[in-house]
């Protein structure tokens, strides 16, 4: 069975394209990544298949029913975590799960008992009878994901599961995810701009920009097409005669330059170093020093797209919206 | 269609928010006792044109302070889909296997039983201020009175929260819309001295027959007949929440 299938799926907002006719479908059991920068549609793609919003145009179905017009057996199969928190603060970690269970219409016996194996999995057992509003970051990110696990969701949305959260909480929550997925069966679809969640994370990637995406597969399988190992190198001196002579060699895929830093894709790059270091003197041009590396998803958007995913900007944002989230708080 | 659980659970969540927001209670009750405490006793031997012979202005301000602090409750109570917004809740709820209209009565149930707690508190105090009942088995109509004003202005609130999409528009709501529908009520004094065009503005305000229906049950005095001003007061309690039901099925969940 596949758990979504999407197929054309367009989400316009007064005339703009946030979504662009997307189609994609991810089989049972499956952890599946939407990658992309900030805008690119990825929330957008995620709030319609959980019925949030109505799509524009296209169609989607999750776990079988389709998100327009079997809305409310679509949202007894998936559980979801948002990527602002959720969570009613002013009540503690077991009264939001409380909330959910009944919302989810389970009695009372089967309420108990799975709040408690939640609580006990994302080691919040001790923590459960504190006010939300007390909770650390990551803790209600936890929490969250407990949440979502009470009523068993056949299919697991997370929306940006790690943003703003420290590396520490960061690995634990890659380990429930990681989890949740191999010992439960639970089909996952997350999105994330960090390149290195997606490639720890996902059977598959979609690389998303723009409402469009520009490139599904493996993540190996999307590193390969790199087609070799990305070689910087950081030079002095006038470039241009230097540029032309590695374009000419058909060893090296790609050449680009930003300013004093040339990027080279090249295949068994740490063989090929002391011969561009020798074209880089024959041209006049002093190398001062020389990086190498195994390509990674950066580098797969940066070759689909001419970008590499903006995330000084993503950072910004996320700042501003913490500080915005700390004065509500504060004039509440 | 109705989901009994998902209204008790929202009712519940409601219960237990207004238990531990003493400040808020205290907050809300504030106004209502400064308005009932000043003006009742800076007008207390003021004989007030329109007003029936022996009808102290204590009297005749209770009913009135009692719609006052139901409409702005029950209008905060609707609008506070808003703060669910702003703090992320509302797409929990959103997500949730319930019909809308379950959530919507949720609402109201949680809304109206905090509006009323409020104002038997207001009565309360205003008995130990003398305000004096005809007979305890007005107690029951009245009842009905301050339920349906409180539905109204959910609905209210609840159409404004479907068509905002965050705070910035609250005072706008707060000094436009309420206070108008309060002064408009006839809650502070007879509306027989408002000149003929702010009057017919008045017959336009659901709270003016909420406010005579109270005087009428409370005080035994009233412009309307009783039962007049309860058909009106059901039929629009009826509208508004149909109404604000309608907006906020409409309106996308984030």
């Amino acid at each position: 069975m596949v758990a979504i299938g999407v197929e054309n799926l367009t989400k316009s907002f007064n005339g703009l394209v946030a979504v662009a006719g997307i189609s994609f479908s991810v089989p049972e059991g499956e952890l599946f990544g939407l990658l992309g920068p900030n805008g690119a549609g990825k929330t957008t793609t995620i709030n319609m298949l959980s019925t949030l919003l109505r799509p524009t145009s296209g169609h989607a179905e999750v776990a079988g029913f389709d998100v327009s017009r079997n809305r409310d057996a679509v949202r007894k199969s998936i559980g979801i975590v948002f990527q602002e928190p959720a969570l009613d603060t002013k009540l503690t970690g077991r009264e939001n799960l409380e909330f959910h269970a009944m919302m989810y219409g389970m009695g009372k016996e089967k309420r108990r008992q799975r709040i408690r194996q939640v609580l006990d999995l994302v080691e919040l057992a001790d923590k459960r009878d504190v006010l939300v509003e007390k909770f650390s970051g990551g803790m209600k990110r936890r929490l969250e994901i407990a949440r979502c696990l009470v009523h068993r969701p056949k299919v697991f949305f997370l929306d940006e599961p790690t943003l703003g959260l420290d590396a520490q909480t960061r690995r634990n929550i890659w380990d429930y995810i990681k989890k949740l997925n191999r010992e439960r069966g639970v089909s996952i679809i997350l999105t994330t701009h960090y390149m290195e969640e997606a490639d720890f994370l996902c059977d598959r990637v979609a690389i998303m920009d723009h409402g469009k995406f520009v490139a599904l597969d493996t993540p190996a399988k999307l590193k390969d097409l790199i087609g070799g190992d990305v070689v910087t190198l950081e030079v002095e001196g006038e470039i241009a005669s230097l540029l032309e002579e590695f374009r000419k060699q058909d060893w090296i895929k790609t050449v680009a330059a930003h300013d004093s830093l040339l990027s080279l894709t090249v295949e068994k790059g740490e063989r090929r170093i002391p011969q561009l270091i020798e074209a880089a003197r024959m041209n006049g041009v002093r190398v001062t020093s020389v990086h190498l590396r195994k390509p990674s998803l950066e580098d797969v958007f940066l070759h689909f797209t001419g970008r590499t995913i903006r995330d000084q900007q993503a950072s910004q944002s996320e700042r501003n919206r913490a500080r915005m989230r700390g004065h509500f708080r504060r004039a509440r | 269609m109705i989901d009994r659980t998902a209204i008790t659970v929202l009712w519940l969540r409601e219960m237990k928010r207004f238990m531990r927001a003493k400040s808020r209670i205290i907050g809300a009750l504030a106004m209502p006792l400064f308005f009932l405490g000043f003006l009742g006793l800076g007008f207390r031997r003021m004989a007030v044109p329109g007003m029936e012979a022996g009808v102290g202005y204590i009297r005749f301000l209770v009913p009135g302070i009692l719609g006052m602090s139901l409409l702005f409750s029950s209008t905060f109570g609707g609008l506070s889909v808003l703060w669910d917004r702003e703090f992320g809740f509302l797409k929990e709820i959103m997500v949730a296997p319930v019909t809308r209209v379950s959530i919507v009565l949720g609402r109201i149930a949680g809304g109206v039983t905090t509006a009323l707690i409020q104002s038997l508190l207001i009565l309360i105090i205003s008995f130990l201020m003398g305000f004096r009942v005809p007979s305890a088995f007005l107690f029951l109509p009245a009842l009905v009175f301050m339920i349906l004003i409180s539905v109204t202005f959910l609905g209210l609130g609840l159409i404004f929260a479907s068509k905002m999409r965050d705070m910035q528009g609250f005072s706008i709501v707060m000094n436009f819309v309420i206070f108008p529908l309060f002064f408009l009520s006839g809650a502070l004094y007879p509306l027989s001295n408002f000149p003929r065009w702010l009057r017919t503005l008045s017959y336009l305000d659901p709270l003016t027959y909420g406010v005579d229906g109270l005087r009428g049950t409370l005080i035994g005095f009233s412009s309307h007949p009783v039962v007049f001003n309860l058909v009106l007061m059901v039929v629009f309690s009826a509208l508004m929440i149909g109404l604000g039901a309608y907006f906020f099925e409409k309106s996308e969940g984030v």
